[in-house]
């Protein structure tokens, strides 16, 4: 515990979190007025998992964090990521 | 194993006196062998409870026609069978019970990482069992869905789906405590000198476990909000004629109940993996490769959850997929079996109760997991499917495989708990018992699903009767071996025998300590030199 760094997010940061945030989500509105077919689905969940990695590393801290909680994180992520790939399996394909 | 000396100085966890006195003391209490109890006792009602729903059931199948209850009724009774037993028993099962009393003290901890937050996980666990009790007095009448809930029937009947559902939905966060607690402490509270492939593999098994219930739980919980949302409000989540898709709801509780079999098994594979080099009288083979198996099953278990849906109308490239997953799922299940057979090999075996449970163990298992490869093979799951043969691959896996470890880690720790021996002889006579009755009961499973006699009716054809009245027969002679094991351990829990510190000359750090153990586990954390298994 000793070891941990306290370390301070500056109010300019946080705005500009914010302001990505809101600027995605208009993306991911806008994005359903484009034709893709299956694909809106992917980009609206590439667009949500990108809001969801800005509040993991800057709200959350993740990225001042110790290595332990990237690992731990990247492979849970990553572990989503492939359920919810196997599941377009079936259906893309059905 | 250490250096370090304990003495009784200190009151055992049994004799401690808090704050509160009787059941207040025990329901208040945040110390982790006393919770672990508590699942013990509620986790044995209901499991005693779902055992004479089975019988019920299986008497009601003792004939063609109708014996002792209606289609109705033995819809109602597999659906409340199936929700007490996989819910209330074998969900939690061996890791609330043994998880919480000896992972501290396997790892040289006073606790786990956060005691309050546990005894939290066994109020929830009670109040979602309560919830799922009302769910069958209430309303229209109890759920007949299955445990499974498959929409869109979950969404259309009149019975009491809501309150089962959120009664689920409870118990799943009482699970994710559990998990979230043992991989905190896991990481935090190994004692001095316990580096991670020192730590004993029961500890491992939960560590996989823990990863599962935090993972795949909240996706069941979700699912079942879902269904909830959809029954009270008319969302088209799941039902074709609102727009919805009945097999994503299979795709999203399969994603959780899959690995949920591992939640189960994992740690049951965990305690057969203690007890084994015990009686071994040696070093577990290949501890490396064991802890890989652990994870790697934890890992791949997540991704064959669609073995479940081969004929649901899913498409036929996820088909193959998913039996390709679920062959390579039986590599590390394999890999633990040969490292529990290789460590017997050219060692100095001491027939004692636990030890048989263990032996019995590994024999059904390997029945449930051959007989799921028929199952996840595309071709033969076909013919097999929703058959009996489901039913008896499932009982060989799920009782044979959680519910045998489970009474052998209770036979195998039941001195430390309460230092206490039972009689041996008495123990054996119960296995036996319990061993034939079970093989009786669900091997004929196997042929009547291949000659073609579905689950789930309360109904057969007369040419299924002969082999049903075996089955039949078999559940009384499994429940008699259940009761002489039930009485043995009452007997000697009640009896005032000689305390007994360690019968089995184990090696672990539970078996350092005095039985039963003092409060806070260690009146000095100990320092450990070595691996887990030194013969």
């Amino acid at each position: 515990m000793e070891n941990e760094k306290h370390h301070i997010v500056p109010y300019l940061t946080h705005i500009m979190v914010l302001l990505g945030l809101i600027v995605l989500t208009v993306i991911t509105v806008l994005i359903t007025s484009v034709e893709l077919g299956a694909y809106n689905t992917t980009a609206a969940l590439i667009i949500a998992s990108l809001k969801g990695a800005v509040v993991l590393l800057y709200f959350m801290h993740l990225k001042f964090d110790h290595k332990i909680y990237w690992v731990m994180v990247s492979i849970v992520i990553a572990i989503f990521a492939a359920v919810i790939v196997v599941t377009f399996f079936d259906y893309l394909y059905r | 194993m250490t250096d370090f000396n304990n003495s009784h100085k200190e009151p055992n966890y049994l004799e401690y006196r808090g704050k509160y006195k009787g059941i207040l003391g025990w329901i208040t209490s945040t110390d982790h062998k006393r919770i672990g109890l508590l699942y013990f006792y509620s986790m044995m009602f209901f499991f005693l409870a779902g055992v004479v729903m089975g019988l019920l059931m299986k008497y009601e199948l003792i004939s063609p026609g109708e014996q002792i209850m209606g289609a109705q009724t033995y819809n109602g009774l597999f659906t409340l069978h199936g929700l007490t037993m996989i819910f209330l028993f074998v969900i939690p099962g061996v890791a609330a019970v043994f998880g919480n009393f000896f992972l501290p003290i396997l790892i040289g901890a006073k606790d786990v990482s956060f005691p309050r937050l546990n005894l939290m996980s066994w109020y929830l666990y009670i109040i979602g069992a309560i919830v799922v009790l009302i769910s069958q007095f209430i309303g229209d009448g109890p759920p007949d869905t299955g445990w499974t809930f498959y929409a869109p029937y979950s969404l259309k009947t009149n019975t009491n789906v809501v309150a089962a559902v959120t009664g689920a939905f409870i118990l799943g966060f009482s699970s994710i405590l559990t998990g979230l607690n043992f991989i905190v402490t896991m990481h935090r509270l190994r004692a001095p000198g316990m580096g991670w492939l020192r730590m004993p593999l029961f500890g491992w098994a939960l560590y996989g476990t823990g990863w599962i219930q935090l993972l795949a739980t909240p996706v069941v919980g979700i699912t079942f909000l879902m269904v909830i949302a959809e029954r009270l409000l008319g969302i088209g989540f799941f039902d074709p004629a609102i727009g919805g898709d009945p097999i994503l709801y299979q795709h999203l509780f399969w994603i959780y109940s899959h690995p949920a079999v591992y939640i189960m098994i994992l740690p049951a594979m965990g305690a057969i993996t203690e007890i084994i080099p015990t009686f071994a009288r040696k070093t577990i083979f290949g501890y490396t490769a064991i802890v890989i198996s652990s994870m790697a099953i934890a890992f791949v278990g997540y991704f064959v959850w669609g073995h479940h849906m081969f004929t649901s109308g899913m498409s036929s490239t996820s088909r193959w997929v998913f039996s390709l997953l679920t062959f390579l799922v039986a590599i590390p299940s394999a890999i633990k079996v040969f490292n529990w057979t290789a460590t017997l090999y050219k060692s100095s075996i001491n027939l004692q109760t636990p030890f048989y449970w263990a032996i019995a163990f590994v024999f059904v298992f390997m029945i449930g997991g051959f007989s799921g490869l028929v199952l996840g093979s595309l071709a033969t799951d076909i013919h097999v499917h929703d058959t009996a043969f489901v039913v008896a691959h499932f009982h060989y896996i799920v009782f044979g495989g959680t519910g045998f470890a489970f009474f052998g880690a209770l036979h195998y720790w039941f001195p430390k708990m309460f230092a206490k021996v039972y009689n041996f002889k008495v123990a054996n006579i119960g296995l036996i018992v319990f061993f034939i009755g079970f093989n009786m009961l669900y091997f004929p499973m196997f042929y009547l699903g291949l000659m073609g006699m579905p689950r789930r009716y309360y109904d057969y054809l007369p040419m299924f009767h002969s082999a049903n009245i075996l089955s039949t027969v078999g559940s009384w002679i499994m429940a008699t071996g259940l009761l002489i094991i039930i009485i043995n351990l009452i007997r000697a829990r009640k009896g005032s025998g000689k305390e007994i510190d360690d019968p089995w000359d184990g090696k672990t750090l539970e078996w350092t300590i005095p039985s039963p153990p003092i409060v806070e586990n260690f009146e000095q954390i100990p320092e450990v030199k070595h691996g887990p298994y030194e013969y």
